[in-house]
Protein backbone atom coordinates (compact mmCIF):
# COMPACT_ATOMS: atom_id res chain seq x y z
CA UNK A 1 0.00 0.00 0.00
CA UNK A 2 2.70 2.44 0.99
CA UNK A 3 4.93 4.01 -1.62
CA UNK A 4 7.21 5.41 1.04
CA UNK A 5 9.96 3.96 3.14
CA UNK A 6 11.42 5.38 6.33
CA UNK A 7 15.07 6.46 6.38
CA UNK A 8 17.05 6.86 9.57
CA UNK A 9 20.39 8.42 10.42
CA UNK A 10 22.06 8.44 13.80
CA UNK A 11 25.27 10.28 14.54
CA UNK A 12 26.98 9.82 17.90
CA UNK A 13 30.27 10.76 19.52
CA UNK A 14 32.09 7.94 21.28
CA UNK A 15 33.90 8.61 24.55
CA UNK A 16 37.00 7.13 22.92
CA UNK A 17 38.02 6.02 19.42
CA UNK A 18 36.76 2.60 18.25
CA UNK A 19 40.10 0.92 18.99
CA UNK A 20 40.03 1.98 22.67
CA UNK A 21 39.37 -0.80 25.25
CA UNK A 22 36.78 1.39 27.05
CA UNK A 23 34.38 1.00 24.13
CA UNK A 24 35.25 -2.63 23.39
CA UNK A 25 31.82 -3.82 24.56
CA UNK A 26 30.14 -1.45 22.16
CA UNK A 27 32.31 -2.64 19.28
CA UNK A 28 31.65 -6.28 20.22
CA UNK A 29 27.90 -5.71 19.98
CA UNK A 30 28.05 -3.78 16.72
CA UNK A 31 28.13 -6.79 14.38
CA UNK A 32 25.43 -8.57 16.40
CA UNK A 33 23.13 -5.55 16.20
CA UNK A 34 23.76 -5.13 12.46
CA UNK A 35 22.99 -8.80 11.88
CA UNK A 36 19.83 -8.44 13.97
CA UNK A 37 18.79 -5.45 11.84
CA UNK A 38 19.48 -7.34 8.60
CA UNK A 39 17.08 -10.13 9.56
CA UNK A 40 14.43 -7.92 11.23
CA UNK A 41 11.01 -7.63 9.57
CA UNK A 42 10.74 -4.55 7.36
CA UNK A 43 14.50 -4.03 6.95
CA UNK A 44 15.36 -2.61 3.51
CA UNK A 45 18.94 -1.31 3.53
CA UNK A 46 21.74 -0.06 5.73
CA UNK A 47 24.93 1.84 5.10
CA UNK A 48 27.97 -0.39 5.31
CA UNK A 49 31.42 0.89 6.15
CA UNK A 50 32.90 -0.32 2.88
CA UNK A 51 30.33 1.74 0.95
CA UNK A 52 31.43 5.04 2.46
CA UNK A 53 33.78 7.10 0.32
CA UNK A 54 35.74 9.07 2.93
CA UNK A 55 36.78 11.60 0.29
CA UNK A 56 33.19 12.80 -0.18
CA UNK A 57 32.65 13.52 3.53
CA UNK A 58 32.54 17.20 4.51
CA UNK A 59 35.20 18.51 6.88
CA UNK A 60 37.96 16.64 8.68
CA UNK A 61 37.10 13.11 9.86
CA UNK A 62 36.69 12.77 13.65
CA UNK A 63 37.50 9.15 14.53
CA UNK A 64 35.21 9.27 17.62
CA UNK A 65 32.13 10.24 15.61
CA UNK A 66 30.25 7.29 14.19
CA UNK A 67 27.05 7.11 12.18
CA UNK A 68 24.41 4.60 11.24
CA UNK A 69 22.01 4.95 8.35
CA UNK A 70 19.25 2.62 7.25
CA UNK A 71 15.94 2.33 5.40
CA UNK A 72 12.84 0.47 6.63
CA UNK A 73 9.46 -0.39 5.17
CA UNK A 74 7.65 1.52 7.92
CA UNK A 75 8.09 3.46 11.13
CA UNK A 76 6.61 0.51 13.05
CA UNK A 77 9.24 -1.84 11.63
CA UNK A 78 12.09 0.45 12.66
CA UNK A 79 10.55 1.03 16.09
CA UNK A 80 10.18 -2.72 16.64
CA UNK A 81 13.87 -3.26 15.85
CA UNK A 82 15.15 -0.31 17.88
CA UNK A 83 12.95 -0.60 20.96
CA UNK A 84 11.33 -4.05 21.01
CA UNK A 85 14.29 -6.32 20.35
CA UNK A 86 17.63 -7.14 21.98
CA UNK A 87 18.74 -3.75 20.59
CA UNK A 88 16.98 -2.00 23.50
CA UNK A 89 19.35 -3.48 26.06
CA UNK A 90 22.31 -2.41 23.92
CA UNK A 91 20.84 1.09 23.71
CA UNK A 92 20.34 1.18 27.48
CA UNK A 93 24.12 1.10 27.95
CA UNK A 94 24.75 3.99 25.55
CA UNK A 95 26.07 6.34 28.27
CA UNK A 96 28.97 4.01 28.93
CA UNK A 97 30.14 4.56 25.37
CA UNK A 98 28.79 7.87 24.09
CA UNK A 99 29.21 11.51 25.06
CA UNK A 100 25.83 12.94 26.18
CA UNK A 101 24.56 15.67 23.88
CA UNK A 102 26.92 14.53 21.14
CA UNK A 103 24.37 12.47 19.28
CA UNK A 104 21.59 13.17 16.82
CA UNK A 105 18.89 10.99 15.32
CA UNK A 106 16.80 11.94 12.32
CA UNK A 107 13.99 10.14 10.51
CA UNK A 108 12.50 11.06 7.15
CA UNK A 109 10.43 9.50 4.40
CA UNK A 110 11.94 8.44 1.09
CA UNK A 111 10.17 7.10 -1.95
CA UNK A 112 10.25 3.32 -1.92
CA UNK A 113 13.32 2.13 -3.81
CA UNK A 114 15.35 5.28 -3.12
CA UNK A 115 18.59 4.78 -1.22
CA UNK A 116 19.54 8.03 0.52
CA UNK A 117 23.05 9.43 0.25
CA UNK A 118 25.15 10.47 3.23
CA UNK A 119 24.95 14.05 2.03
CA UNK A 120 21.14 13.88 1.97
CA UNK A 121 21.06 12.44 5.50
CA UNK A 122 23.35 15.13 6.89
CA UNK A 123 21.07 17.77 5.38
CA UNK A 124 18.12 16.20 7.24
CA UNK A 125 20.08 16.30 10.50
CA UNK A 126 20.84 19.95 9.88
CA UNK A 127 17.21 20.67 9.11
CA UNK A 128 16.04 18.97 12.32
CA UNK A 129 18.51 20.92 14.44
CA UNK A 130 17.70 24.29 12.88
CA UNK A 131 13.94 24.04 12.27
CA UNK A 132 12.81 21.37 14.73
CA UNK A 133 10.70 18.31 13.87
CA UNK A 134 8.60 18.51 10.70
CA UNK A 135 7.48 16.19 7.88
CA UNK A 136 10.93 16.53 6.25
CA UNK A 137 12.96 15.59 9.33
CA UNK A 138 11.65 14.23 12.59
CA UNK A 139 12.30 11.91 15.54
CA UNK A 140 10.54 8.99 17.24
CA UNK A 141 9.02 11.39 19.77
CA UNK A 142 7.19 13.44 17.14
CA UNK A 143 6.44 11.60 13.94
CA UNK A 144 4.83 12.71 10.68
CA UNK A 145 3.01 10.83 7.92
CA UNK A 146 4.58 10.62 4.47
CA UNK A 147 3.06 12.97 1.91
CA UNK A 148 4.02 13.34 -1.73
CA UNK A 149 5.40 16.87 -2.41
CA UNK A 150 2.60 17.73 -4.87
CA UNK A 151 -0.03 17.22 -2.22
CA UNK A 152 1.65 19.39 0.35
CA UNK A 153 -0.27 22.68 0.50
CA UNK A 154 1.63 25.83 1.42
CA UNK A 155 -1.32 27.05 3.45
CA UNK A 156 -4.03 24.82 4.86
CA UNK A 157 -7.22 25.32 2.83
CA UNK A 158 -10.14 26.67 4.82
CA UNK A 159 -12.71 24.08 5.75
CA UNK A 160 -16.11 24.60 4.16
CA UNK A 161 -18.55 25.69 6.85
CA UNK B 1 -10.56 19.47 35.57
CA UNK B 2 -10.35 22.44 33.29
CA UNK B 3 -9.54 20.83 29.96
CA UNK B 4 -11.81 18.78 27.73
CA UNK B 5 -9.30 15.93 27.97
CA UNK B 6 -9.84 15.82 31.72
CA UNK B 7 -13.60 15.59 31.24
CA UNK B 8 -13.15 12.65 28.86
CA UNK B 9 -10.91 10.95 31.41
CA UNK B 10 -13.45 11.61 34.15
CA UNK B 11 -16.23 10.08 32.01
CA UNK B 12 -14.02 7.04 31.34
CA UNK B 13 -13.22 6.50 35.00
CA UNK B 14 -16.85 7.06 36.05
CA UNK B 15 -17.90 4.22 33.72
CA UNK B 16 -16.12 1.87 36.14
CA UNK B 17 -18.23 2.82 39.18
CA UNK B 18 -20.69 0.00 38.42
CA UNK B 19 -19.50 -3.24 40.04
CA UNK B 20 -20.51 -5.59 37.21
CA UNK B 21 -18.98 -3.29 34.61
CA UNK B 22 -15.75 -3.09 36.61
CA UNK B 23 -15.63 -6.90 36.68
CA UNK B 24 -16.22 -6.96 32.92
CA UNK B 25 -13.31 -4.56 32.44
CA UNK B 26 -11.11 -6.72 34.67
CA UNK B 27 -12.10 -9.86 32.74
CA UNK B 28 -10.95 -8.24 29.50
CA UNK B 29 -7.79 -6.84 31.13
CA UNK B 30 -6.90 -10.33 32.39
CA UNK B 31 -6.86 -11.48 28.77
CA UNK B 32 -3.74 -9.34 28.26
CA UNK B 33 -2.97 -8.58 24.63
CA UNK B 34 -5.41 -11.31 23.50
CA UNK B 35 -8.86 -9.93 22.69
CA UNK B 36 -11.74 -11.47 24.64
CA UNK B 37 -15.25 -12.32 23.42
CA UNK B 38 -18.64 -11.67 25.01
CA UNK B 39 -19.20 -15.31 25.88
CA UNK B 40 -15.95 -15.55 27.82
CA UNK B 41 -16.76 -12.40 29.80
CA UNK B 42 -20.31 -13.65 30.48
CA UNK B 43 -18.88 -16.97 31.73
CA UNK B 44 -16.30 -15.28 33.95
CA UNK B 45 -18.89 -12.97 35.48
CA UNK B 46 -21.65 -15.56 35.71
CA UNK B 47 -24.11 -13.28 33.92
CA UNK B 48 -26.06 -13.57 30.68
CA UNK B 49 -24.48 -12.86 27.32
CA UNK B 50 -26.76 -9.86 26.69
CA UNK B 51 -25.86 -8.22 30.00
CA UNK B 52 -22.15 -8.83 29.40
CA UNK B 53 -22.46 -7.30 25.92
CA UNK B 54 -24.28 -4.28 27.34
CA UNK B 55 -21.50 -3.54 29.83
CA UNK B 56 -18.73 -4.22 27.32
CA UNK B 57 -20.24 -1.79 24.83
CA UNK B 58 -20.61 0.86 27.56
CA UNK B 59 -16.88 0.42 28.26
CA UNK B 60 -16.15 0.91 24.55
CA UNK B 61 -18.26 4.11 24.53
CA UNK B 62 -16.31 5.35 27.54
CA UNK B 63 -13.01 4.81 25.69
CA UNK B 64 -11.74 2.08 28.02
CA UNK B 65 -12.01 -0.86 25.61
CA UNK B 66 -11.52 -1.21 21.88
CA UNK B 67 -13.26 -3.59 19.51
CA UNK B 68 -12.00 -5.95 16.85
CA UNK B 69 -13.69 -8.66 14.84
CA UNK B 70 -12.29 -12.09 14.16
CA UNK B 71 -13.51 -15.57 13.33
CA UNK B 72 -12.85 -17.69 16.36
CA UNK B 73 -11.40 -21.07 15.67
CA UNK B 74 -12.79 -24.30 17.05
CA UNK B 75 -16.40 -23.17 16.87
CA UNK B 76 -19.15 -25.22 15.32
CA UNK B 77 -22.89 -24.96 14.93
CA UNK B 78 -25.03 -22.04 13.77
CA UNK B 79 -23.18 -18.72 13.61
CA UNK B 80 -19.75 -20.35 13.78
CA UNK B 81 -18.68 -18.71 10.53
CA UNK B 82 -19.61 -15.20 11.61
CA UNK B 83 -16.78 -12.98 12.93
CA UNK B 84 -17.11 -12.47 16.68
CA UNK B 85 -16.96 -9.05 18.33
CA UNK B 86 -13.87 -9.02 20.53
CA UNK B 87 -12.69 -6.60 23.18
CA UNK B 88 -9.35 -5.51 24.52
CA UNK B 89 -8.12 -2.79 26.85
CA UNK B 90 -6.95 0.42 25.15
CA UNK B 91 -3.18 0.89 25.57
CA UNK B 92 -3.37 4.48 26.81
CA UNK B 93 -4.31 5.49 30.32
CA UNK B 94 -7.00 7.65 31.87
CA UNK B 95 -6.22 9.68 34.92
CA UNK B 96 -8.20 12.22 36.82
CA UNK B 97 -6.83 14.63 39.38
CA UNK B 98 -8.92 16.92 41.56
CA UNK B 99 -7.71 19.65 41.77
CA UNK B 100 -5.60 19.53 38.55
CA UNK B 101 -2.08 18.17 38.92
CA UNK B 102 0.31 17.72 36.03
CA UNK B 103 2.78 15.09 37.20
CA UNK B 104 2.90 13.60 33.72
CA UNK B 105 4.15 16.88 32.28
CA UNK B 106 6.68 17.13 35.09
CA UNK B 107 7.82 13.55 34.45
CA UNK B 108 8.32 14.30 30.75
CA UNK B 109 10.41 17.38 31.51
CA UNK B 110 12.49 15.51 34.08
CA UNK B 111 13.05 12.62 31.67
CA UNK B 112 14.09 15.01 28.92
CA UNK B 113 16.55 16.70 31.29
CA UNK B 114 18.06 13.38 32.41
CA UNK B 115 18.29 12.28 28.78
CA UNK B 116 20.01 15.48 27.67
CA UNK B 117 22.48 15.58 30.51
CA UNK B 118 23.24 11.85 30.20
CA UNK B 119 22.44 11.23 33.87
CA UNK B 120 20.96 7.77 33.15
CA UNK B 121 23.14 6.09 35.77
CA UNK B 122 21.90 8.40 38.51
CA UNK B 123 18.30 7.52 37.61
CA UNK B 124 19.09 3.78 37.58
CA UNK B 125 20.68 4.07 41.03
CA UNK B 126 17.63 5.88 42.41
CA UNK B 127 15.32 3.25 40.87
CA UNK B 128 17.34 0.33 42.26
CA UNK B 129 17.36 1.89 45.75
CA UNK B 130 13.60 2.42 45.50
CA UNK B 131 13.15 -1.24 44.53
CA UNK B 132 15.33 -2.44 47.41
CA UNK B 133 13.10 -0.54 49.83
CA UNK B 134 10.28 -2.88 48.81
CA UNK B 135 11.98 -6.26 48.86
CA UNK B 136 9.64 -8.89 47.45
CA UNK B 137 9.49 -12.35 48.98
CA UNK B 138 6.70 -13.05 46.48
CA UNK B 139 7.72 -11.09 43.35
CA UNK B 140 4.51 -11.82 41.42
CA UNK B 141 2.36 -10.41 44.23
CA UNK B 142 4.61 -7.36 44.67
CA UNK B 143 4.64 -6.67 40.93
CA UNK B 144 0.84 -7.07 40.78
CA UNK B 145 0.63 -4.51 43.59
CA UNK B 146 2.66 -2.10 41.45
CA UNK B 147 0.34 -2.60 38.47
CA UNK B 148 2.57 -4.78 36.27
CA UNK B 149 -0.14 -7.48 35.72
CA UNK B 150 2.33 -10.36 36.09
CA UNK B 151 1.71 -13.75 34.49
CA UNK B 152 3.69 -16.22 36.57
CA UNK B 153 4.99 -19.51 35.23
CA UNK B 154 7.14 -22.03 37.12
CA UNK B 155 10.43 -20.35 36.23
CA UNK B 156 9.47 -17.20 34.35
CA UNK B 157 7.28 -14.18 35.09
CA UNK B 158 6.07 -12.01 32.21
CA UNK B 159 4.66 -8.56 32.87
CA UNK B 160 1.66 -7.64 30.77
CA UNK B 161 1.38 -4.00 31.77
CA UNK B 162 4.02 -1.27 31.76
CA UNK B 163 3.25 1.17 34.59
CA UNK B 164 5.43 3.76 32.82
CA UNK B 165 3.92 3.15 29.37
CA UNK B 166 3.55 6.71 28.13
CA UNK B 167 6.95 7.84 29.33
CA UNK B 168 8.58 4.61 28.14
CA UNK B 169 7.19 5.24 24.65
CA UNK B 170 8.88 8.63 24.60
CA UNK B 171 12.21 7.77 26.24
CA UNK B 172 12.58 4.01 25.72
CA UNK B 173 16.20 3.33 26.72
CA UNK B 174 16.04 5.68 29.70
CA UNK B 175 12.68 4.64 31.16
CA UNK B 176 13.05 0.92 30.35
CA UNK B 177 16.48 1.06 32.03
CA UNK B 178 14.89 2.73 35.06
CA UNK B 179 12.20 0.06 35.10
CA UNK B 180 14.76 -2.74 34.92
CA UNK B 181 16.72 -1.24 37.83
CA UNK B 182 13.52 -0.84 39.89
CA UNK B 183 12.39 -4.45 39.37
CA UNK B 184 15.98 -5.65 39.83
CA UNK B 185 16.04 -3.87 43.22
CA UNK B 186 12.70 -5.42 44.21
CA UNK B 187 13.89 -8.99 43.58
CA UNK B 188 17.46 -8.51 44.85
CA UNK B 189 18.35 -11.41 47.13
CA UNK B 190 15.38 -13.50 45.94
CA UNK B 191 15.51 -16.54 43.68
CA UNK B 192 14.50 -14.39 40.68
CA UNK B 193 16.55 -12.32 38.24
CA UNK B 194 15.14 -9.39 36.26
CA UNK B 195 16.34 -8.95 32.72
CA UNK B 196 15.59 -6.85 29.67
CA UNK B 197 13.47 -8.90 27.27
CA UNK B 198 11.47 -6.46 25.16
CA UNK B 199 8.55 -7.60 23.01
CA UNK B 200 5.52 -5.82 21.59
CA UNK B 201 2.49 -5.48 23.85
CA UNK B 202 4.08 -6.04 27.25
CA UNK B 203 6.62 -4.68 29.71
CA UNK B 204 10.26 -4.84 28.57
CA UNK B 205 11.36 -6.67 31.73
CA UNK B 206 10.82 -10.36 32.50
CA UNK B 207 11.89 -12.37 35.53
CA UNK B 208 13.64 -15.71 35.39
CA UNK B 209 14.18 -18.10 38.26
CA UNK B 210 17.83 -18.46 39.20
CA UNK B 211 19.32 -21.83 38.45
CA UNK B 212 19.88 -23.54 41.80
CA UNK B 213 22.75 -25.69 40.56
Amino acid sequence: MTDFHLAQMNVARLRAPLEDPSVAEFVAGLDLMNELADRSPGFVWRLKEEDVDEATLPGPRDPAVIATMSVWESLEHLRAYVYQSAHLDYLRQRRDWFVPGGSALVLWWVEAGHIPSLHEALKRIHRLSTEGPGPEAFTFRQTFSPRPPAERPEILPARPA
Amino acid sequence: MTTSENWDDLAAVTALSDGVRRSAYQAVADGGPEPVGRDEVADTLGVGRTLAAFHLDKLVDAGLLQVSYARRTGRSGPGAGRPAKLYRVVPWEHSVSVPPRAYRDAAEMLAEAVDRSGADQALYEVAREQGRREPASDPAAALAERGYSPVAGPDRIELRNCPFHRLAEQFPPLICGMNLALVDGMVAGSEWTARMDPAPGRCCVTLCKNKSD
